[in-house]
């Protein structure tokens, strides 16, 4: 049904949908009066125009940002760019009072079930549930059973799951309880909103978010923490997570460290973080991990990704979770028909916000009343653990129809059948070309922080919209996009200003650098340098092509270093990724260290990092591989030039160092030993050569004024101690970085052994004599520094990695 | 009866554990068949902290924390326990079984009574138990309608003694529960599965029963594993499937739950330790016969 809309020309193609509510237009199809401002300012201009500008503008940011959203056995690769509809959803402050008094009393009565849950237990023995659903739960975690978090809290952040009723009434789909996500996303579209529609922002007078993560940093840090501020961590279940982008970025907006269960340790019923300085007591966790996979001496026993002992340290009442391990039971659709008997009992209240219509199939009634309706219901499973497509009972025919009866009737208990909910939709911008606005239904979610004695909601929140047009699932598992929320102000609302309402807390400096954070810094810095090096031997070597004679020494030493397949082309080095010496490995392994340490590196830095990465993409298509190099060089030069100019310069930033000089120092010891031993390594051409690999002809012209001969290009490549490429150099800086590390202990610094071969002027000459013998003794005292290099490394790991390497193992007997 | 049991546990690690949590289920449980007299509990090396508690399920339980790097632990229980004659329960006297099923399920506003709602703990999938059709279906034949429950477990038991092979070896705790059901074959820990399952599947309440039974006849002791099932109006009864017997004095309970994962002897996480090698050995010796 087409509608006129407030200009013909903007709304055209715009189509509201009868029985469904319409978020922009009203029944008479006139724009409703909360939404005039934005759809004017769009249409200000050309609206086609604004709209694909908007599109084009929200596309650029996210894909800077490294937005993403990781879907598990994706095809295209685990990382899936997060899609951001650059149309807010806006909502009236009428509206959202509604939303927020029901996401309270939800939020509260929720915490409420859990402490009864996990107490007395009084709801089931009263008959007003069913054992059924905790018990048979897998996130009921028996273990918990009796153990009280700090301030009777099991539930601190909470997540509703809304949709908009056709008669516009907002009804609660889905509670999330153990550890919602999308917070941070939320975030980091509101921060693209500001910059994609920055006037609309203002004239309307957005509420603002930010305040609601200062309160979140307060809230669970307060009463936990010691004298010295506590210390509160993310525990994450590692990049391949679906959120691992939105866990990364709420841990650098909060300043918390990312860390993933083997950064942790209890001792004596106390969490402790593995870092550079030895172990740090942690007061407060905020989990992405599930439940049943927390502690794998209590829990799931096979678990590497929880931590053992957790449970032990909860009872003791040593750390704080949010939320507390157990709170998932919550996450089942059969809790949503108990509902409301529970919350008369428990607050005396009635509820405010309605749940979609929901029988538990193991009530005999409700069974019989599902299978008598199956046409026209959802069936959905009990537990997360079942295996079940919720498939509609209508759109089932014959034998699976038979099936799902059967299976109703087995295990009734196991199955719950839900009135399907028709979506609000709300306008879209079409993300093809024309960028036209078009309708998609859409869902809420909405973030509430829970405190004793107060609950904030986040003004704001993450609209869910589906992948196309007017579908009735929304996820982004399955292809569909989000929206900013824009709530409106009115009289009543107090919004924290960014960053204006800090308590002393957060002044206080936290230094805790994870071991297996630090690791990675150090590879990072290792391969960074490792890839620059052999992009500048490939590029040289490229370029000789028309000498043969040198040609032949570069690609002889290529090979041998691992810059180029023993049978291949140079050239075919950026094609073939098969081989895992090649450059591309090396880089795939730098930006693999680059997420790992993605919550250190600033959004300009991860640009970088996504940069690269498309490169890495684009490297085997390209035509010119020299081309190619360039641009690789490029990227690596802007990593080199932020890890100065972009980090703190702390103790893990400095390992970042370390590994650089040690990779650059193995590399041009490998790479002067190789060369040295070759029988032309005399000849100008073969000067000029290594000079260009090693980026130092440049340097060498204006400073020695004779053509490329040996013994001037070794004084600039060994002796020298000014030129960022002479052993010397990198030999002087890695030694002072040591002493900075471990000032109390120089053992590290004499295992990298004896300074360079000292060469004297006289040497010099020699080298450069018809003898080979002179050569071939420096080749040798050369390769003695590669392996003394490589020893500092290993020895380097010991004594700050160590502890990350080993493995737990999970025993029974 | 009265029984000296000795329990020996021993890991030997082909590296250093530099770190180890372990949770201990060896102090027998109290019951109304059974009072443990004596105990005592000696762990090489000397844990840094060792906690004594109660678990969920009421068992006695002992968790210990390693922080010196070691090569060897070696965990010895000693205890003397007296177990006494159980009342005798006559299988016919217990309820239909599917009256038992019917009692265990939801009715709305009708509270369950106390005994009714404990054994719906037990009554669901756990970590070692799946719920699935095939093993309602292979207890189809001893379940049939009407049947008191106990005689219908009791046939089960049979059932299970009868067509599973006892070898050791054959299968390891982390061996899937329906691929048991195909091989038929497995030790004291997979007859209590499969039945538990089978119960389970059902609809019934059963829980995992650990300890110790006295073998007369020379043969080896070992730590062993039983089933307790929900039988109103008796309340809980042992039977043990591997012997095909119900459990009377030969039988030493030291702790039940869900199933193994929650009453396992010793259950923990190393960090580091290489590989490690295991042996248990384990002496029940009637007190009374000796005298």
């Amino acid at each position: 049904m087409s509608t006129p809309a407030h200009s013909a020309s903007s709304l055209e193609g715009y189509r509201t949908e009868p029985g469904r509510y319409d978020e922009l237009l009203d029944a008479a199809g006139t724009v409703r009066p909360h939404w005039q401002v934005l759809m004017d300012r769009l249409s200000k201009a050309d609206l086609r125009q604004s709209t694909q500008r908007c599109l084009q503008l929200t596309r650029r940011l996210i894909a800077e940002n490294g937005v993403t959203y990781n879907v598990y056995a994706d095809a295209q690769g685990a990382d899936r760019p997060w899609t951001l509809d650059p149309l807010p959803l806006v909502l009236t402050a009428t509206e959202w009072r509604d939303i927020e008094r029901g996401v309270e009393q939800r939020a509260r009565l929720l915490n409420a079930l859990l402490s009864d849950l996990y107490g007395a237990q009084r709801l089931i023995a009263e008959g007003l549930v069913p054992p059924q659903i905790p018990f048979g739960h897998p996130n009921f975690l028996w273990p918990c059973h009796g153990v009280v978090p700090r301030e009777g809290l099991w539930l601190r952040l909470y997540a509703a799951d809304l949709a908009r009723a056709p008669d516009g009434r907002w009804w609660l789909i889905a509670d999330r309880a153990q550890a919602p996500s999308g917070a941070g996303y939320a975030l980091e579209n509101r921060q693209i909103m500001e910059q994609v529609l920055p006037h609309a922002v203002r004239e309307l007078g957005v509420r603002r978010i930010r305040g609601f993560f200062a309160e979140l940093r307060e809230q669970l840090l307060a009463g936990g923490g010691s004298d010295e501020g506590g210390l509160a961590v993310i525990l994450t279940p590692g990049p391949l997570n679906e959120t691992y982008f939105e866990q990364a970025y709420l841990a650098h907006q909060l300043g918390w460290p990312l860390v993933e269960g083997a950064d942790l340790t209890v001792r004596r019923d106390t969490v402790f973080l593995k870092t550079l300085a030895g172990l740090r007591r942690v007061h407060t966790i905020i989990r992405r991990v599930d439940d049943d996979w927390c502690d794998p001496l209590e829990l799931r026993s096979g678990s590497a990704l929880g931590v053992p002992g957790l449970i032990g340290a909860v009872r003791a009442g040593r750390v704080t979770l949010a939320n507390a391990l157990g709170a998932g039971v919550l996450e089942s659709p059969a809790w949503l028909g108990f509902m409301p008997a529970i919350a008369e009992r428990l607050l005396g209240e009635a509820l405010h916000l309605p749940s979609v219509g929901s029988w538990w199939c193991g009530e005999r009634p409700a069974l019989e009343h599902v299978l008598r309706h199956i046409d026209r219901l959802l069936i959905k499973p009990t537990y997360p653990n079942q295996r079940l497509e919720p498939p509609r009972g209508g759109a089932l025919e014959g034998r699976a129809r038979a099936e799902l009866i059967a299976h109703l009737r087995a295990q009734p208990h196991a199955y719950v059948a839900q009135d399907p909910v028709v979506l609000s939709q709300a306008p879209s911008l079409r993300s093809d070309a024309t960028a036209s606005i078009e309708a998609r239904s859409m869902s809420l979610r909405v973030f509430a922080l829970v405190g004793a004695h107060s609950c904030v909601i986040l003004p704001g929140g993450l609209a869910r919209v589906a992948a196309s047009g007017a579908l009735d699932v929304v996820s982004h598992q399955r292809g569909g996009g989000s929206k900013d929320i824009w709530v409106l102000p009115d009289a009543a609302s107090v919004d924290v200003h960014d960053g204006a309402v800090r308590s002393p807390v957060s002044l206080v400096r936290h230094e805790e650098l994870p071991s297996r954070l630090v690791e990675n810094l150090y590879w990072f810095g290792r391969y960074s340098s490792r890839c620059e090096d052999k992009a500048r031997l490939l590029r040289a070597t490229l370029a000789a092509r028309i000498d043969t004679e040198v040609y032949e020494t570069a690609i002889g030493i290529c090979r041998e270093l691992g810059a180029a397949a023993a049978d291949a082309d140079p050239s075919a080095a950026l094609r073939q990724d098969v081989s895992t010496h090649g450059i591309i490995a090396d880089a795939r392994r730098l930006v693999w260290c680059a997420s790992q340490i993605r919550s250190r590196l600033s959004a300009t830095y991860w640009r970088t990092v996504a940069e690269l990465q498309r490169q890495l993409q684009d490297s085997g298509r390209r035509g010119d591989p020299r081309k190619a190099l360039e641009g690789l060089l490029l990227s690596l030069a802007a990593f080199a030039g932020l890890a100065l100019d972009d980090m703190r310069q702390d103790q893990g930033w400095r390992l970042l160092s370390i590994g650089r000089r040690i990779e650059r120092l193995q590399f041009c010891t490998q790479l002067l030993a190789l060369y040295l031993a070759s029988a032309p390594a005399t000849q100008q051409a073969q000067v000029e050569w290594l000079l260009t690999a090693c980026d130092s002809l440049r340097v060498y012209r204006p400073r020695y004024a004779v053509a490329p001969r040996l013994g001037p290009m070794l004084d600039l490549l060994v002796r020298d101690g000014e030129h960022p490429r002479s052993l010397n150099f990198q030999w002087q800086a890695l030694t002072q970085d040591l002493a900075m590390l471990c000032a109390h202990d120089m053992s590290d610094m004499q295992a990298l052994g004896e300074p360079l071969p000292s060469l004297s002027d006289a040497d010099l000459v020699a080298l450069e004599g018809p003898e080979a013998q002179p050569r071939t003794a420096l080749s040798r005292a050369l390769r003695l520094q590669c392996e003394a290099a490589e020893r500092l490394s290993d020895r380097l790991s010991m004594r700050y990695f160590s502890h990350t390497r080993l493995d737990s193992h999970a025993l029974a007997s | 009866m009265r029984y000296h049991i000795r329990h020996r546990t021993l890991y030997r690690y082909s590296a250093d554990v530099v770190h180890s949590h372990q949770l201990l289920h060896l102090v027998p449980r109290p019951a109304p068949f059974q009072q443990c007299l004596e105990y005592a509990l000696q762990i090489t090396p000397t844990p840094r902290e060792r906690r004594d508690e109660v678990d969920v399920f009421g068992n006695p339980m002992t968790s210990i924390e390693l922080e010196h790097p070691h090569r060897e632990l070696c965990v010895v229980a000693e205890m003397d326990v007296q177990v006494h004659t159980r009342p005798v329960v006559l299988a016919g006297d217990s309820w239909a079984w599917e009256q038992v099923r019917e009692a265990l399920s939801y009715h709305a506003c009708s509270p369950p009574g106390r005994e009714h709602l404990e054994a719906c703990v037990f009554r669901h999938e756990s970590a070692y138990v799946r719920i699935k059709r095939a093993f309602m279906d292979y207890a189809s034949d001893c379940f049939v309608s009407g049947s008191p429950i106990l005689a219908a477990a009791d046939a089960l038991s049979s059932k299970l003694h009868r067509d599973f092979q006892y070898s050791p070896g054959e299968t390891t705790i982390s061996t899937p529960l329906l691929e048991v059901l195909e091989q038929r074959r497995g030790v004291c820990q997979d007859f209590a599965h499969v039945m538990i399952a089978c119960l389970r599947s059902l609809g019934l309440a059963a829980r995992y029963v650990s300890g110790y039974v006295h073998r007369s006849g020379g043969a080896d002791d070992a730590s062993h594993a039983w089933i307790a099932v929900y039988a109103p109006p008796f309340g809980w009864v042992e039977l043990d499937p591997t012997n095909d017997t119900r459990v009377a004095t030969d039988h030493v309970a030291v702790a039940w739950g869900r199933d193994f994962g929650d009453v396992s002897p010793l259950r923990g996480v190393i960090l580091g330790g290489g590989t490690h090698e295991l042996s248990v050995s384990v002496a029940v010796a009637p007190l009374e016969a000796a005298q």
